[in-house]
């Protein structure tokens, strides 16, 4: 087709070879110029001070979505790789989100495991009675969203034992917790009834150190490392989103592995 | 396509320098703040799983449009060893010769072989590690979860150095450039424009 901007009268053709070399000349240094300063202006988001708001929103969007599809690839029955007990990390690497110097440990004796929102059961749990549930061990990698992994070996309850046994609505969307250290965190109901995800309550066969969650720590196989709330004082079967500590600065909820 | 893969590549590869500072692959090597893409690692990973869709879907219609209409056979192949040696011999001479763009010379297209190979890697080394207990056997495949990180690294930096000579070229050639905004040359039929390569 013709273009429309295309004038009617070409103009000669001499003209334009008689330019040529100087038309050729400020192309290509228009071109470079201009390459090099579009170049600039896509580095510049690197900055990224201040990201404008839609591109923000979309952001979100995408990440809320991708949460979704996270949730689609999640299959329930597919177990993640175990390893020999003689390659679990002793001790275990720490990580929260200040430094290990500034745990508060918790006091097993008076402890008690809050229960709350869809269960038929709401009596509080003391360590024993945690204890007196069928316990189950795996080896497995812990890997963190910043990329680093370690092999660890845990003990406890399996959420699913513990969610069945206080008569927890399993058709509920989220399982959520509180923490003593203040670290928010929920996963969804699919994960919390993996056979790999557990209330630990050791590490390589011994009672759980105050740095990686005295009395009692979630450890999922199936999830990345911050999904895993130490110190957990509290459980809670909603329907309604409670976020997480890193999730409502950006990190993503799923956050499946 | 082209500029769609271009932008997604960048969004790609800025996002991932600013996932990657939090345990860096490389003791020591850190990239600066200018080249990030994200003030940390929570939007450089909202930057990195929103391009990849982009990046993803996008090469997944251009390696389907380049098989189904034939154009990586016509101008990707068949490449001769001879003729590699050959172009950068010519390249030392500065004998290289670029008046029909519509030809490459063997080098480049063992480059662009190369990075679509490197795009495709990507890919699969990403899904491993944002996936490494459903995708296990991947993983295993690839030789554990942390070489797999470092196979994603490389294969960033395959298409950085594949990237630097790529548009220090087109720059240096700027009919590319015109072409590629503009659609291209008006080729001749198929018959006479592959260089004595028949065409099937």
């Amino acid at each position: 087709m013709r273009s429309p901007f295309r004038p009617h009268d070409v103009p000669d053709e001499s003209i334009l070879d008689d330019h040529r070399p100087l038309l050729r000349s400020l192309e290509r240094r228009g071109l470079i110029r201009g390459g090099l300063s579009l170049g600039a202006l896509v580095m510049l988001t690197g900055c990224d001070v201040k990201r404008p708001e839609s591109v923000e929103a979309a952001l979100l969007a995408i990440s809320r979505f991708n949460d979704k599809v996270q949730a689609l690839l999640f299959d329930p029955n597919k177990l993640a790789p175990t390893y020999p007990a003689s390659m679990i990390l002793r001790p275990p690497k720490f990580n929260a989100y200040y430094d290990v110097m500034d745990v508060k440990p918790v006091n097993g004796a008076t402890w008690r495991l809050e229960v709350s929102g869809l269960v038929a059961d709401k009596r509080p749990w003391t360590l024993q009675d945690l204890e007196a549930l069928p316990q189950r061990s795996m080896v497995i990698k812990h890997i963190c969203v910043e990329g680093w992994s370690y092999i660890g070996g845990w003990t406890g309850v399996p959420l699913r034992t513990f969610l069945t046994r206080v008569g927890a609505d399993l058709r509920a969307r989220y399982v959520a917790f509180k923490t003593a250290d203040d670290y928010p965190s929920s996963i969804d109901m699919a994960s919390a009834l993996h056979p790999q995800t557990l209330l630990a309550t050791q590490y390589g066969g011994e009672t759980l150190a105050d740095p990686f969650g005295y009395p009692v720590r979630l450890r999922t196989a199936v999830k990345l490392g911050y999904k895993n709330p130490k110190w957990i004082t509290a459980v809670e079967v909603t329907n309604i989103y409670p976020g997480g500590y890193w999730e409502s600065r950006g990190f993503s909820w799923f956050a499946g592995i | 396509m082209h500029w769609i893969n271009a932008a997604a590549m960048l969004v790609m590869i800025t996002s991932g320098w600013g996932i990657y500072d939090d345990d860096v692959i490389i003791r020591g090597f850190h990239f600066s703040h200018f080249w990030r893409l994200g003030d940390w690692a929570a939007p450089s990973l909202q930057w990195h799983f929103a391009g990849m869709w982009f990046l993803a879907i996008n090469g997944l219609i251009y390696l389907i449009y380049g098989f189904v209409s034939g154009r990586f056979r016509e101008r990707l192949l068949p490449i001769r060893p001879a003729d590699v040696v050959q172009t950068v011999v010519d390249t030392l001479h500065f004998k290289i010769a670029h008046e029909d763009i519509t030809v490459y010379n063997a080098v480049q297209k063992l480059l662009y072989i190369v990075v679509i190979f490197a795009g495709i890697a990507q890919v699969v080394t990403g899904l491993a590690i944002w996936k490494p207990v459903q995708f296990s056997g991947l993983v295993s495949l690839l030789g554990g979860f942390q070489t797999a990180r470092v196979l994603h690294f490389t294969g960033m930096a395959v298409i950085v150095g594949f990237l630097i000579v790529h548009v220090a070229l087109a720059l240096l050639v700027p009919k590319t450039i015109w072409a590629m905004l503009a659609g291209g040359p008006q080729l001749k039929p198929r018959s006479g424009r592959v260089e004595g390569n028949p065409v099937t």
